[in-house]
């Protein structure tokens, strides 16, 4: 089977129904896409097949195939951050961080569909984001910092 | 360890009457100062001055021996650090260190005396010493009950500051100047002529000197980095999905295992593995105490296999079905099961038959603490050393445990302490890493790899306990006269310590904690405390008892002010009695605008004081009705730790625990059928969600003679102030918790 992550081709020998989440962390080593739930309840484990976000732990490695899958690794490096992480930074917004990554991804493609997004529209993207730490206050004020960084390029 | 020492560590750990023995014999460990972990481990040129600071030809590294579970601790010990080092808490190296009697708590075995915090009296001086005392002697190393802060605030600094003073030292003699003349920046020591000689450079003969002891620390008005905002150390790798936690670790050679464990906590009677052994990746099946384990080559694959497994499982050594905890709870107000009455200022039977007396009777649930992070471990077993890799919350007692399970030596067993994803007290727990040690036994030399799933989590957590108040109370001419609150539950403490294998002996100051030292004066109040045994095994979850009593108390104090006719905030700052608390009530109400707890129709605003780990925390909750139920709006918080570290950290602290205590007090709950946890996942046990969450606006102040530690105090207010806040706006009385069976949230 061959995965196409962050724009990288990967050849990976794993059943068909081996959830996206186990061939990133076990198969290819990029852990920063966590493993909270398996039951699609917190999106620690959110990546983006073609863009848009959804929870790795219920996309059988067989629907993943040929689709462009973008993982927290991808979309930007401690040295070259992506807008949304510079305002997650900016804003500290994490305590233990295992929610971050997938909270992050969430985010980011909210922006992407909705550049300047109202209260209610960030409470429908972010509300299957479970954060245990209770940082919701902070992912708030950063969603709406990332927005202001994006237009400003 | 020494033999006193070990006997000293299984018994006299907290509780009044365990230390009465302890200090005696052991006045000369405890005089003695631990040894210096670090030095084991230098090469020839390398320094240690004190088990917090390493400085080698190419690097200084600060040791922060308290866990990091999420809340900053890392950063918060470095910051200590550097403060009085002169280096860049970025520009350096830090790590968790070995565990270590010299990292033994300076600040919990006083916390542990049964002891107002306003107390300052010999009987309580004395018991705070001993058990102090006995905290070192036995070398306790541990984070939780809020001491990271406390424990650090002034060794950190000290240990700083002596680094600092013997560098300069060996720099004045290397150069032949007065040390009087010399400054420190940034990891230097500067000279009158204004070159800077890196501490590095200093190291070698540094190593060769005795360290300058006693150095008077910095005031607060020199202070660079105390009170200012840090950048957290970890803020980019968690910003980045870089951070390596314990369920993200490779090691060498390393193989998955999943566990199957009887959910009833009871044995396993047989099983059948014929087709988990069948399924891709998998290796064997392992027998386990009361379960099995799988050994596959990959994460996924262990637990589809664990799953596999066909099991018959033994009965729960409590009761099977829920009914029969709550009845055991009730029987508990038997005064057979009192555990100890903790207060009785005033005259409290005369108060009871002066008036009409109010009555009303709690409930408060088991929960979970379920961390996102799920519970893993790795271990390697060999003849001579065994290896762990995990995030602990007590890395000294681990050892002893993890010894214990492979025949070992306390002293061969190395732990690496791990980044943890979140704890509440999750990580206090020992069992999840005995597991993999066993696994890790029957494979010696493997590096094993344990990951629970999310099911396996819930299913063994070790819950918060649950618990029922019975509150009596007069009032007359609009005031209240007498509150007497008796609680029956599980002691947390004697549940915990004793899986560990340790004793608790006197009562558990956990059962009454939130209500006995409470900062009000009633012209009577009565505190009792009941335990009940033989219950589902429980543990330490985020503040701990307070987290039950805070809401019996405020919430029966609200009736009775209610009953009273007076209003929540004004007869509060009349009962209090604590200038502490007294300043934060006030400071609440300022901030809230508190003009009473009905600011119009369908709203209700709510208020409640909890003093826990010594910490006062007044919280002002906001609700409106609305269409799809009740909206949690606003929250006002106001803590008083003494001294701000950081204070972008302690309001995010702040917001989270309160968050915490609201979305539990809101939906969460675990109860048993059949001898298991019904919860089983995030989807029945969901705690806050952004969307439900309220704007939570925080003020810190430092009046409080002593720093305090913020992770737990702000929990236990949030769950009564939202119960007061919907009986203002509805009329409604809630005095069980999940309030969501009662009410809807919008």
């Amino acid at each position: 089977m061959r995965l196409n992550v962050n724009g990288t081709m990967h050849e990976v020998d794993v059943e068909p129904d081996m959830p996206l989440l186990w061939v990133l962390r076990d198969e290819l080593g990029l852990t920063g896409t966590k493993y909270g739930c398996g039951i699609a309840q917190c999106g620690a484990c959110t990546v983006w097949l073609g863009g848009e976000a959804m929870r790795s732990c219920q996309i059988p490695a067989s629907d993943a195939e040929g689709a462009e899958i973008t993982t927290i690794e991808g979309l930007g490096t401690p040295a070259a951050l992506h807008a949304v992480q510079a305002a997650w930074v900016e804003g500290q917004v994490a305590q233990c961080g295992y929610c971050q990554s997938g909270q992050i991804m969430q985010a980011a493609s909210l922006l992407t569909q909705i550049p300047n997004p109202s209260d209610a529209e960030i409470d429908e993207a972010m509300a299957g984001n479970l954060c245990r730490c209770g940082t919701y206050p902070r992912i708030r004020a950063a969603v709406y910092r990332a927005a202001q960084l994006m237009r400003e390029g | 360890m020494s033999r006193i020492g070990k006997i000293a560590r299984r018994s006299f750990l907290i509780g009044s009457a365990a230390i009465a023995g302890g200090v005696a014999f052991g006045l000369y460990a405890v005089r003695k100062t631990p040894e210096n972990p670090l030095l084991a481990g230098l090469a020839p040129g390398e320094l240690s001055f004190n088990p917090w600071v390493k400085i080698t030809a190419d690097r200084i590294t600060l040791i922060t021996p308290h866990a990091d579970l999420g809340q900053g601790a890392m950063s918060m010990q470095a910051l200590l650090i550097a403060e009085e080092l002169d280096v860049d808490p970025a520009q350096v190296a830090t790590e968790f260190g070995p565990p270590a009697a010299a990292y033994w708590n300076t600040a919990l075995g006083a916390e542990s005396a049964p002891f107002l915090p306003g107390d300052t009296g010999l009987a309580a001086r004395a018991t705070r010493g001993a058990m102090n005392a006995a905290f070192k002697l036995v070398g306790m190393q541990g984070t939780g009950g809020s001491s990271a802060v406390p424990d650090s605030f002034v060794k950190l600094r000290q240990a700083g500051a002596m680094a600092r003073e013997t560098l300069k030292r060996v720099a004045a003699q290397r150069h032949g100047v007065d040390v009087a003349l010399l400054r420190s920046e940034n990891g230097a020591v500067i000279l009158p002529d204004g070159t800077a000689v890196p501490y590095t450079a200093l190291a070698a003969d540094a190593a060769q000197s005795d360290p300058v002891q006693e150095v008077p620390l910095r005031p607060d008005s020199d202070w660079r980095l105390i009170g200012k905002p840090m950048r957290r150390l970890d803020i980019l790798p968690k910003s980045t999905g870089t951070q390596v936690y314990g369920i993200d670790l490779k090691v060498e050679g390393m193989v998955h295992a999943a566990v199957r464990l009887n959910p009833r906590r009871g044995v396993l009677l047989s099983h059948d593995a014929t087709a988990a052994k069948a399924m891709r990746g998998v290796a064997q099946v392992l027998p386990i105490r009361d379960g099995v384990a799988v050994i596959a080559d990959n994460t996924w694959r262990a637990m589809q296999a664990a799953q596999a497994v066909v099991c018959d499982w033994g009965p729960a050594p409590y009761p099977a079905e829920m009914a029969d905890h709550w009845a055991a709870v009730e029987a508990g107000f038997d005064p057979a099961h009192l555990d100890k009455e903790w207060r009785a200022d005033g005259d409290m039977d005369a108060g009871l038959s002066a008036a009409d007396v109010v009555s009303a009777e709690y409930r408060a649930p088991y929960l979970a603490h379920q961390p996102l992070e799920p519970l893993n471990a790795i271990v390697r077993y060999l003849e001579a050393e065994t290896e762990v890799w995990t995030a602990h919350q007590l890395p000294r007692m681990l050892q002893d445990l993890v010894a214990g399970v492979t025949g070992q030596g306390s002293g061969q067993i190395t732990l690496h302490n791990q980044f943890a994803g979140g704890s509440f007290g999750h990580r206090l727990e020992f069992d999840h890493v005995l597991r993999a040690a066993e696994i890790a036994r029957q494979m010696p030399g493997t590096p094993v790899k344990l990951t629970y799933s999310r099911e396996e989590d819930f299913a063994q957590d070790f819950t918060r306990p649950p618990g029922m108040a019975r509150g009596r109370g007069t009032v007359a001419n609009g005031q209240v006269q007498a509150v007497e609150i008796v609680t029956s539950g599980p002691s947390p403490s004697r549940s915990q310590l004793g899986r560990a294998g340790y004793s608790v002996p006197g009562p558990d100051n956990q059962l009454p904690a939130g209500i006995w030292n409470a900062p009000y004066a009633p012209a009577a109040f009565r505190v009792r405390a009941h335990a009940v045994e033989g219950l589902a095994p429980v543990s330490s979850w985020r503040s701990v008892g307070a987290s039950l009593g805070g809401f019996f108390l405020e919430s029966f104090l609200d009736e009775l002010i209610h009953a009273a006719g007076a209003d929540p905030m004004a007869e509060r700052l009349r009962l209090c009695n604590d200038p502490v608390a007294r300043g934060v009530l006030e400071a609440v109400a300022e901030l809230s605008g508190w003009q009473g707890p009905s600011p119009a129709p369908g709203q209700g605003r709510g208020v409640a004081l909890v003093q826990s780990f010594g910490v006062n925390v007044a919280e002002v909750v906001d609700v409106r009705m609305t269409d799809a139920g009740l909206r949690i709006d606003r929250v006002f918080c106001v803590a008083d730790v003494g001294r701000v570290v950081d204070p972008v950290n302690i309001e995010n602290q702040i917001q989270g625990a309160v968050i915490w205590g609201l979305g539990h007090a809101m939906n969460c709950e675990i109860t048993y059928a059949d001898g298991m946890a019904e919860q089983t996942n995030y989807d029945s046990h969901s705690g806050m969600r952004l969307d439900q969450c309220p704007e939570i606006v925080v003020r810190v102040l430092e009046n409080a003679p002593e720093v305090r530690g913020i992770g737990e105090p702000p929990v236990p207010p949030a769950a009564p102030a939202l119960a007061n806040a919907i009986f203002a706006a509805t009329g409604q009385r809630l005095r069980e918790m999940p309030f969501g069976k009662f009410v809807d949230f919008a």
